[in-house]
């Protein structure tokens, strides 16, 4: 019981911080491999200001979206669009984008080392929080309650309003949906900008109940990717469910056999991926 | 290519490797260190270019197939006090192995789940030997000891490079090679004209792990100290990357045009701007992915063939 409900509380955090890169690789076409450094960059200002200031990482959070935002579509406008002019292919852009991307991982690293090298440690309402007679500690809870809640008005901006069925159009088909009229360009920077912001939040949530420190970034791009393509890219159920499953299996591996083995455990769902189902959870198989 | 020019760059690569094995006659102790590292990033550029140039699958993996060597050879001599050579003789086909399974998991799908599944592949490893490390054989301190000199890596690495270079010059020349360069410009095409685009790729990239391992396992003596944390560091697959990109991946000799500057160019920030060194790598890579796309070798090229037909 202790265990699903502390992985249902992880995995509602995932499954954020992979809506951001489905964003990105879903609607943007940019397969990026910097994802986790931002959200890195958002545990490391939650944890910056927490420790000058002692500011709640809710409030830093709100601060701190605006300006992921922004860097984000700067940095698709000044480093990502000329690879999507220059690609003469979808398959050339993912190879561009791939090493761009890689570069840039390690260059935000590089600065975040600068910053602060050691690791990110605060505590935000370390307390314990009681559910259905057992007890867990009041961040993770706070933290998933505020994933649910981004996650929901994302979901219904999505699916409800006008430029959020553009967004879904360009998804489907970047040509078709050029031809109806709608800004394909401003349309991706808009939803990259959009899933940087979404997984820097992620990143400052996650910082509340998870240590981290400057060079994690890589696990947690490798998460989100287990995540996108069990779920299968620009299914937003199936990347929930598949967040879920992850956050379950990591923390039933964490405490039955040892928390070092988080990762191969990813990594072993996603080998059982890539082998029965690599059309994602609900896709249907290419005819 | 015609035959002539075979034997001919067979000729020059011969006498270019027997000026690399002269090196150590001449250098001393810091300029054999760089050299050796060198030598190690030529095999290792090349034998990634070997799958990725013509493929354009980008393998970010060559740190988990160099850490399973070095781990290999640390493990068994601290561990179960194992011979060195009889170490090196077993990690490259556990390397070869590894990447055989990745590639036959991976590589039936498209590019993307292949890049992804090696992105992560370095730390995954990393943690599962530390845990194993932890819980069964105890020992946190794995120790290389032999009598080889960095002089003596040296010589074998070359030795190696000389056989990567002889494999990928007959890689070139086969239909494997072909089907290869097929694959890169379009696999649906290669498919078609009935090429298995999936064993080509395995095949050349289990090449690519069994090299990569060997390195690994020959280098392991230089740290002396094997630590998990040190040889599955993901910069090894990073500036594996960047120096094959930096020279191009187009030729088989073209890694080594990017491995020796940018070797020193590591070098040289490492002794100035350490705190930086990392910042310095990525933003090199940047401008490498954005200015470089086909390397410098392709860049050459590129000048070489405007000028000819502007004589014409």
């Amino acid at each position: 019981m202790d265990i699903i409900i502390t992985g249902l509380l992880l995995g509602g955090t995932y499954a954020l911080i992979a809506f951001g890169l489905n964003l990105q690789y879903g609607v943007a076409r940019i397969m990026n491999l910097a994802n986790g450094e931002f959200l890195v960059l958002g545990a490391l200002a939650a944890f910056w200001i927490f420790v000058a200031d002692t500011i709640s990482p809710i409030l830093t959070m709100l601060v701190v979206a605006p300006l992921a935002f922004f860097g984000n579509w700067i940095i698709y406008q000044i480093l990502l669009r000329p690879l999507v002019r220059r690609a003469s292919n979808q398959g050339q852009l993912e190879v561009d984008s791939i090493l761009a991307t890689f570069g840039m991982s390690f260059a935000l690293v590089g600065v975040m080392v600068s910053i602060h090298g050691e690791y990110f440690t605060y505590s935000y309402l370390a307390e314990p929080f009681e559910i259905v007679g057992e007890t867990f500690a009041l961040n993770r809870i706070v933290a998933f309650c505020f994933a649910v809640l981004l996650g929901s008005v994302l979901w219904l901006w999505l699916y409800f309003t006008r430029p959020g069925m553009a967004m879904r159009a360009v998804s489907v088909s970047t040509e078709a949906s050029g031809l109806v009229g709608i800004n394909v360009p401003k349309m991706s920077a808009l939803a990259f900008a959009l899933g940087g912001a979404v997984t820097t939040m992620g990143g400052t949530l996650i910082s509340t109940f998870i240590t981290l420190d400057a060079s994690v970034g890589v696990i947690f791009t490798m998460k989100a990717l287990i995540i996108i393509i069990m779920g299968g890219v620009g299914d937003i159920r199936g990347a929930i469910v598949a967040a879920v499953i992850l956050g379950l299996v990591e923390t039933a591996v964490a405490r039955l056999i040892d928390p070092g083995l988080t990762l191969a455990a990813a990594y072993a769902m996603f080998v059982l991926v890539l082998l029965f189902r690599p059309q994602g959870l609900f896709g249907r198989k290419p005819t | 290519m015609s035959h002539g020019n075979d034997v001919k760059s067979l000729v020059w690569g011969v006498v270019l490797l027997l000026l690399a094995a002269c090196v150590p006659l001449v250098a001393n102790g810091y300029w054999m260190s760089i050299a050796l590292t060198i030598a190690m990033f030529t095999v290792l550029a090349t034998s990634w270019a070997l799958f990725s140039g013509p493929t354009h699958y980008i393998s970010l993996a060559t740190a988990a197939f160099f850490g399973v060597g070095g781990y290999l050879v640390g493990t068994g001599m601290s561990d179960y006090n194992v011979d060195f050579w009889t170490m090196v003789a077993i990690a490259p086909f556990v390397g070869a192995a590894l990447a055989f399974l990745i590639g036959i998991a991976t590589l039936r799908l498209s590019g993307v789940y292949f890049v992804i599944f090696t992105l992560g592949l370095a730390e995954m490893i990393r943690t599962l030997v530390s845990w194993i490390q932890n819980n069964f054989t105890g020992s946190r301190g794995l120790y290389v000891l032999t009598d080889l000199t960095e002089a003596d890596i040296y010589l074998y690495l070359v030795g190696l490079a000389a056989a990567v270079y002889l494999v990928g010059w007959w890689v070139n020349r086969s239909r494997l090679g072909f089907a290869l360069r097929i694959i890169g410009n379009d696999e649906t095409v290669a498919r078609h004209v009935g090429i298995n685009t999936a064993t080509s790729k395995v095949i050349l990239f289990t090449f690519s792990g069994f090299v990569a391992a060997l390195v690994g396992a020959l280098i392991a003596p230089r740290y002396t100290y094997i630590e998990p944390n040190g040889v599955f560091s993901p910069e090894i697959s990073f500036i594996v990357v960047i120096m094959a990109l930096l020279g191009g991946t187009g030729r088989l000799w073209g890694p080594i045009v990017g491995v020796i500057p940018f070797a020193l160019l590591q070098e040289f920030i490492n002794i100035n701007y350490s705190n930086y060194s990392t910042l310095v790598l990525g933003i090199a890579f940047l401008v490498i992915v954005y200015f470089l796309p086909q390397g410098v070798v392709g860049r050459i090229e590129q000048a070489l063939a405007r000028r000819r037909r502007s004589t014409w």
